[in-house]
């Protein structure tokens, strides 16, 4: 095993004991422990034994198994990206709906 | 009731001549929505006598409008005119549109600076920015106007309380178009006079308000 296998391989250990204790916080559903578990799961898999992923890779029918690696980690970014502005611009209407509540709120309360 | 609401961020030093312009051509309520300003102009609105209504976190133009409209349905509004706080528009060119959303019984009458010369429009935006934005405008909202993003309008009560803006920045402008031709509301441009103390929204703003409408598009 090379050096660079083992550094990740605890990295991705750490990530998993991570992804436990927020589970333990209760900041994270068991459904979404679950997904996390598996994600750190098959990502040691990958770095443990790389010859496996040019299976899967054949399957897909692309050459390597390390540009399937790639496209995925592409396709996860743009997913993860994708669902972070939709929430912040969530947040951005949610603070726009307080702010106004307040505003309102202010004018009714300097009436009474 | 004929109420103004006029949304301002750090106009200090325009919203009390703007305020008492108003007054000075007979509107009564004045409703100015102070969006989160780090300056004076609540306190000078007020001491102008307008009705002042304070966000306490600047959330933009279209958030700020759709809280005046609340507080001008609230207070009994029948016909809602925004107007801009930086002394762009002229008060005057209220009276005209006012009588004619009700000779005609419109829902909405939107300003157009180009519907006579008063307007000193600098050259790139007349001729390049402002043309290509009526473009864009046109595939947004589905409606040809002749201006496009002019702040002047005036709304019938049941128009406001249909046009629920949701656009927070500057997109507002194009959501409300879009929504008077999604409403069938009964509409017409009228000429407004706009002076021009800065160069406006330029091309970054117009990006920005492209982006924001993309993004809500995703919400839906």
């Amino acid at each position: 095993m090379t050096l660079i296998q083992i550094i990740l391989l605890v990295v991705f250990l750490a990530g998993a004991l991570s992804s436990v204790i927020r589970f333990k916080r209760g900041d994270i559903r068991p459904s979404e422990l679950i997904l996390w578990i598996l994600f750190w799961l098959s990502a040691g898999a990958v770095v443990a034994w790389p010859d496996a992923t040019f299976y899967f890779a054949k399957i897909f029918g692309i050459g390597r198994g390390a540009d399937l690696i790639v496209y995925l980690a592409l396709v996860l970014l743009f997913f993860l990206v994708f669902r972070l502005i939709i929430s912040v611009e969530k947040q951005r209407r949610e603070i726009t709906i307080l702010t106004r509540l307040m505003a309102l709120k202010n004018v009714d309360d300097k009436k009474e | 009731m004929i109420v103004v609401v006029v949304p301002a961020y750090n106009e200090e030093k325009k919203i009390g001549r703007v305020v008492r312009g108003l007054f000075e051509h007979g509107y009564e309520k004045v409703v100015v929505v102070d969006d989160g300003s780090s300056d004076e102009t609540g306190k000078l609105a007020a001491e102008a006598g307008a009705l002042v209504v304070c966000h306490a976190l600047n959330r933009g133009q279209g958030a700020a409008l759709r809280t005046g409209n609340q507080f001008a349905l609230r207070i009994g509004a029948e016909i809602i005119v925004h107007f801009d706080a930086d002394g762009q528009f002229n008060p005057s060119d209220i009276a005209g549109a006012v009588r004619l959303m009700r000779e005609k019984s419109l829902d909405a009458v939107l300003g157009s600076r180009f519907l006579d010369e008063r307007s000193r429009i600098p050259w790139l935006k007349k001729y390049l920015i402002l043309p290509f934005a009526r473009i864009v405008n046109r595939l947004i909202t589905g409606i040809w106007l002749t201006d496009a993003h002019n702040g002047f309008r005036v709304l019938s009560r049941a128009a406001a309380e249909k046009l629920v803006i949701h656009q927070d920045g500057m997109a507002h402008n194009s959501e409300i178009v879009s929504k008077i031709g999604k409403n069938k509301m009964k509409f017409q441009e009228i000429p407004v006079e706009v002076v021009y103390h800065e160069y406006g929204q330029g091309i970054r703003g117009g990006l920005k308000v492209l982006t924001d409408i993309f993004i809500s598009k995703l919400f839906k």
